[in-house]
């Protein structure tokens, strides 16, 4: 159910992105969704791969620090007030979330919402118990 | 003008002699008095009557800051407590502090040595002295208030800070000399532009300045700024503080008060000693101190001395200005600092093998330093906010360390500059060489 998010260290200046994409293109690792927090010294790079171990392996091995962060998916209705719906029951619960991203896919209708906060099991209680449809990993993986 | 004339203008043959006397006399009673010394000479086989000439010193081991440092705190005392009247102490900023005490005759003694150089820049009793030198355990303060009192000046114990404050007295006050780091001198005199106040027209005679390096290019600026002649003093904790060398009227060097201080110059590597005008690391030793003799105590000051007769009139050795460093030390704000700090600092916050570089500018008038540190699994988490947190708890870490207040700045793993060997962990962009 936990999705293993990549999150790497990268510092703020010209072309630091292009240099990890480049090491998991030529490792044939796939990129699913990715974000970028960053602040004018450095950015941290969170990216949802379809092979994450290998993904860090490969990005280690060329210096880069990175972090495996669990973060879960979140189906919605790809339609006005989708992300609503799903941030309403949050906020109920008093979840507080750290961040979150999204993206849409093949599947009809669908989007996919990854959230993280720093109480996981609870936010996965809570969607459950709210009959809102959480994506396996696997499913994220490999869409 | 001179403080002491007959010492002063001494004849070279009649110094000599005397320094003789005074060091056959210091080295027999560290050897008495002090087990360090009595434990190191006597294991290598060096003894007080050995020293027949001044050249014999260098049969003399050498004393380091670690030396000192592993007696603290009275380890290296020559007289009983009852005897010290005043104690200081070094920062501390690399470990143990270095603590030095003063008899009454030693503080007469540095007093002495700050009078022969407030004389050489023209300050006497008709003068009101600034001095902006912190008071406390750094003795800059001290000393020069010491000496001032000697002169008869009416010395301003204003102490380092409150710059407004400083230019107001120096005003209100008719402050007639200044004493100040280089730095804080130029930020002093832009103050007071901003205030409306042009420090030139406020009568100051000269300027004093020390404790951190400095360029000809800084010094005719602060000349230019108050429209008076700056002078360099030159002293260090360990000896007893400012005063070993002041410049003179001529500029040319600071006259080392040789009757109180023996200087040599030596290779820091083969630790040979070296001739006259010969760039090596400066060595001094105490010939008139009671409370705590120094013996040939490595400054790793890098500079050079010249015997010959200043056109002054005084025929004491003159040691150029301060040009480098033998070890990593640098100088910023006047506070010494050491990269084994900052790497201290960085351990304490879990870096377990820290990565690290010091880069050190003068943007303005004032230091800043840059602290980059390579990120590391213990150094980075998931969350902006977590990372500004661990980057704020660096700088803290390393303010506790060193008191300077740095920026940190969290780089790649392995983006810094690898060295086989020796490390380069410092950048001085200052240009003060």
């Amino acid at each position: 159910m936990k999705i293993k998010q990549l999150s790497i260290f990268l510092q703020n200046r010209m072309g630091s992105l292009s240099k990890p994409l480049e090491v998991l293109s030529e490792n044939d690792i796939n990129i699913r969704a990715m974000c970028m927090a960053d602040t004018s010294e450095f950015g941290i790079l969170r990216l949802v791969v379809d092979n994450p171990i290998k993904g860090k392996e490969v990005l280690e091995e060329n210096n880069f620090l990175v972090k495996i962060t669990e973060i879960i998916g979140v189906e919605m209705n790809d339609a006005p007030g989708g992300l609503t719906s799903v941030l309403n029951v949050i906020k109920e619960n008093n979840i507080d979330l750290e961040y979150l991203y999204a993206f849409t896919h093949d599947k009809a209708d669908k989007a996919i919402l990854l959230l993280h906060t720093d109480d996981i099991d609870n936010l996965i209680d809570v969607l459950t118990e709210k009959n809102i449809t959480i994506a396996s990993a696997e499913e994220v993986y490999n869409l | 003008m001179m403080w002491n004339e007959e010492i002063e203008t001494m004849p070279r043959q009649d110094l000599e002699e005397l320094q003789l006397k005074k060091l056959q006399a210091t080295v027999k009673r560290a050897f008495n008095e002090i087990p360090y010394y009595n434990k190191k000479y006597s294991e290598a086989e060096v003894f007080p009557e050995d020293i027949e000439t001044l050249k014999d010193i260098e049969k003399l081991p050498f004393i380091t800051k670690d030396d000192l440092r592993d007696s603290y705190p009275f380890g290296l005392f020559a007289v009983d407590m009852s005897e010290i009247k005043e104690l200081h102490s070094s920062s501390g900023t690399t470990g143990k502090p270095v603590v030095s005490g003063y008899t009454k005759k030693d503080l007469d003694t540095w007093a002495e040595t700050i009078a022969r150089g407030l004389t050489m820049m023209g300050i006497g009793e008709n003068d009101i002295l600034q001095n902006t030198h912190g008071y406390g355990m750094f003795t800059g303060g001290f000393g020069v208030h010491y000496g001032s009192h000697k002169v008869g000046a009416a010395i301003i114990p204003i102490s380092t800070g409150q710059t407004r404050r400083q230019v107001e007295i120096m005003k209100d006050f008719g402050s007639t000399g200044l004493i100040f780091t280089p730095s804080y001198g130029i930020h002093l005199g832009e103050v007071a532009l901003e205030d409306g106040i042009d420090p030139k027209e406020l009568g100051i005679k000269a300027i004093g300045f020390g404790a951190e390096m400095w360029t000809e290019e800084i010094r005719q600026r602060v000349e230019e700024i108050f429209g008076a002649k700056a002078y360099n003093i030159y002293g260090l904790t360990e000896l007893m503080g400012p005063g070993v060398g002041v410049e003179c009227g001529e500029q040319k060097g600071l006259h080392i008060a040789e009757d109180i201080y023996y200087p040599e110059i030596i290779d820091p590597n083969t630790l040979e000693n070296l001739g006259e005008n010969q760039k090596g690391e400066l060595v001094l030793t105490n010939l008139e101190r009671e409370g705590m003799p120094v013996i040939r105590f490595r400054t790793k000051d890098i500079t050079k001395l010249t015997y010959e007769k200043c056109e002054c009139g005084r025929t004491h050795a003159r040691m150029s200005r301060i040009t480098g460093r033998s070890d990593d030390m640098i100088k910023v704000k006047g506070v010494a600092i050491f990269p084994s700090q900052i790497e201290k600092a960085l351990l304490k916050v879990g870096d377990v093998e820290p990565h690290y570089l010091i880069i050190v500018t003068r943007p303005g008038t004032l230091d800043e330093i840059e602290v980059k540190v390579e990120a590391s699994q213990n150094l980075f988490f998931d969350g902006i906010k977590d990372m500004m947190e661990i980057t704020n708890k660096i700088g803290k870490s390393i303010e506790n360390e060193t008191g300077i207040r740095v920026k940190v700045t969290l780089v790649e793993p392995k983006s810094l500059p690898r060295f086989e060997g020796k490390a380069k962990r410092v950048i001085d962009e200052r240009n003060l060489h």
